[in-house]
């Protein structure tokens, strides 16, 4: 600061080059602002413009579908409860799809996610390729097999659960391997050590070490699941979403029971929101050292 | 507390562990059988359909062409996959059929089939199976002895199914389907001038200034229409667009409003949360059929349906961003003076911006594959149309070709969305 001090005269410059590359630092951001905000713009217009009926002649009938749906559920409302308990079983086949296929995809992932990560590979050169193979699972909507399947194999639940299954590989397989490589490697060298094989070594060493960011993410994709399991069923793969489809296309008058279904979907993913929710805080509060995002 | 107590619970709290670890595969057991019982597994075997799997195989690699006689007047129609738009024009044959007084169709390996009054296919290993269909009866003679499996024949239909090709006789028509590999006219239709052309050729014509009706020659291909799946990889990229940013823009000042730390009013954090809890909860699918009611369907339609979905989701994350902003960046600002306005700009949004841009980043990606399913509902983007090809039943090349573009859209937009984030920590880290 001494030495500064006889140059106090030239400290403004600095000061002033500064201020001007800050300056034009907000100016690009701004610029850049400006651009996306018109990207937005136009590609609002482009979709409007695409879409079968315009934005400001829809906006004004946007309620007069639940309206008509929720008058009429409100009008027979003594028949509410008998429809609740009517589509309960189909409420049950798209959660039973969810977990199924969570489950399914969990374990399929866990395997995959260790072959796949450095370090812990036993085949390090199979680590490219298979990570391949979790990308373009990861890619692929769950529609596309599901269609494909049902085409193959009928409706029901089994195509819904396999597609939803193979995509939850992927998810989790890459969000695993990711968990897996902050594990600690010592439990694994200590292992190692005494002779044990690859999967005891995973088993005894990695697993117990990354088990509750595991549950974590696959609590979490397991309410992706439960919507995943309902849209599905829109397009004819058994559960909720097929019967949903059947009673709106009874049309107007009879949009009660659509109402029913529209109520339970939404009880039921509320629920599993605030379980898992709870359940994630306890999992990552429970165990200091993980960190789970998202 | 001695040894033996010690010993002792040591024991008991291991053989607890062990009957908790034992207890977990065993749930996850019983929990697979009750859904192979519920799932009805055991009657999927009947269910499955291995035509349907055969045909939807065979035709993601292959294309057939139809060589069809109407028995009534002897006209022969050549087409791929026997669709209209890909009939071969007067004149234009594959070199596999020689049209003439004796039409005749040579399927390669000695399977040759002559059309005309009388039809004939000359099966090698087996012999000669003539037919004279008429308004009687399709009138086959097929050589002495028992019929073999593959072919098929009444009074009035015989199949003959062989790994050549396929011939149907029935009273009005006489049908040669020949199965090649590859997607044929995926570039050029067969009216086009450019069609059977080898990419040098097609080099050396663009050289010389075609370069333009090349290009529209692909993309006009009244086949493969690339020109609209492109425009409907567009409406899908454009939907994720839209609903992503226009969710971060709409949530972002809502989530101050449901952050602890920035909204003392109880009342006010608890509508918030509530509002964004309801937009979350009631889904995508719901939005998308409540909107496609008003707007009809469309990218729109898509675009506010995932808008909807995602300011609840977007809000629900911003406002934990917010809550976990650290108050000593905003308290530094305070101390030099600043406004609350100011005290926001310099104090909480350098701190969130890199967290939630990279959070709309990953959605936007995981919406590109939303956006195709919600097409495939409401009716627009890529997933129209792929739903469109599953409908039809028989244009699984064209499935397959939906498929690998929608594969390569998501894994390049996944590329994308993690180059820019791992550019945005880095530039984080680079200082301000």
């Amino acid at each position: 600061m001494v030495e500064k001090a006889g140059t106090r005269a030239d400290a403004a410059h600095p000061g002033a080059a500064y201020l001007a590359q800050v300056k034009a630092k907000r100016l690009m951001n701004f610029i850049m602002l400006v651009v996306f905000l018109a990207l937005l713009g136009a590609g609002f217009h482009t979709a409007d413009s695409r879409n079968a009926g315009g934005f400001w002649d829809g906006i004004g009938n946007v309620w007069d579908f639940p309206s008509a749906m929720f008058g009429e559920a409100i009008a027979r409302a003594a028949m509410m409860p008998g429809y609740l308990v009517k589509y309960l079983p189909s409420l049950i086949e798209t959660i039973n799809i969810a977990a199924a296929s969570t489950l399914l995809g969990a374990v399929l992932g866990l395997v995959l996610s260790l072959l796949v990560t450095r370090g812990l590979a036993p085949v390090p050169l199979l680590v490219g390729p298979l990570r391949r193979v979790l990308d373009i699972l990861r890619a692929v909507p769950e529609i596309v097999i599901a269609l494909v399947l049902i085409f193959m194999l009928g409706g029901g639940p089994v195509p819904a659960m396999i597609a939803i299954a193979l995509h939850t590989v992927g998810a989790l397989g890459k969000l695993f391997s990711e968990v897996n490589e902050n594990a600690s490697l010592k439990p694994v060298e200590g292992l190692a050590s005494v002779g044990a094989t690859w999967t005891q070594r995973m088993w005894l060493g990695v697993i117990p070490q990354v088990a509750p960011n595991y549950l974590s993410y696959a609590l979490l994709r397991f309410e992706i699941n439960i919507r995943a399991s309902a849209i599905l069923g829109f397009v004819g793969a058994g559960g909720i979403g097929y019967d949903l489809r059947n009673t709106m296309s009874w049309g107007v008058g009879k949009y009660d029971e659509a109402a029913a279904i529209f109520i339970l979907l939404f009880l039921t993913i509320v629920l599993v929101d605030q379980l898992s929710s709870i359940l994630r805080n306890h999992l990552t509060n429970g165990m200091s050292s993980a960190e789970v995002k998202l | 507390m001695n040894t033996a107590t010690l010993q002792a619970r040591t024991i008991t709290q291991f053989s607890r562990k062990k009957i908790t670890t034992m207890a977990v595969p065993v749930i996850l057991l019983a929990y697979f059988t009750y859904i192979f019982v519920s799932f009805d597994m055991a009657g999927l075997g009947d269910r499955i359909n291995l035509d349907n799997a055969r045909t939807l195989l065979s035709d993601t690699y292959s294309y057939k062409t139809h060589v069809a006689q109407d028995n009534r007047d002897g006209t022969i129609a050549l087409s791929i996959e026997g669709e209209r738009k890909a009939q071969y024009p007067d004149g234009m044959t594959p070199d596999w059929v020689t049209l003439g007084a004796v039409p005749t169709v040579d399927l390669g390996q000695g399977h040759v089939i002559t059309l005309g009054p009388q039809v004939t296919y000359e099966i090698p290993g087996y012999g000669r199976v003539t037919a004279r269909p008429d308004g009687t009866g399709v009138n086959a003679v097929f050589p002495d002895g028992d019929l073999p499996d593959f072919i098929n024949a009444s009074k009035n239909r015989v199949m003959i199914a062989t790994d050549a090709g396929r011939l149907t006789i029935t009273r009005s028509r006489a049908e040669v389907f020949k199965y090649d590999y590859g997607w044929e006219l995926f570039f050029f239709t067969l009216d086009s001038p450019y069609y059977g052309l080898g990419a040098g050729q097609l080099l050396s014509r663009a050289v010389t200034g075609e370069v333009g009706a090349i290009v529209s020659g692909f993309w006009n291909n009244t086949m493969w229409r690339h020109g609209d799946v492109l425009w409907a990889l567009f409406e899908t990229l454009l939907m994720a667009f839209l609903g992503t940013f226009g969710a971060a823009i709409i949530a972002l000042p809502l989530a101050f409003l449901a952050a602890r730390n920035f909204t003392p009013l109880g009342i006010l954090r608890f509508a918030a949360r509530r509002v964004f809890d309801f937009l979350r909860g009631v889904d995508g699918l719901i939005w998308t059929i409540v909107l496609s009611r008003a707007f009809g369907p469309g990218p729109l339609t898509g675009a506010l349906a995932i808008l909807l979905t995602d300011t609840g989701s977007f809000g629900k994350m911003f406002s934990e961003a917010l809550e976990n902003v650290d108050a000593r960046q905003i308290e530094g600002v305070a101390s030099t003076g600043a406004t609350p306005l100011q005290r926001y700009r310099f104090g909480v949004i350098p701190q969130l911006t890199p967290v939630l841009l990279s959070q709309i980043l990953y959605y936007f990606e995981s919406n590109t594959r939303s956006a195709t399913i919600i097409g495939a509902i409401t009716g627009g983007g890529i997933g129209l149309l792929l739903t469109q090809a599953i409908a039809t039943q028989k244009d699984w090349e064209e499935v397959t070709y939906y498929i690998v573009l929608i594969i390569l859209l998501v894994m390049s937009m996944d590329t994308l969305s993690g180059w820019v984030r791992r550019k945005l920590i880095k530039g984080d880290e680079g200082g301000h």
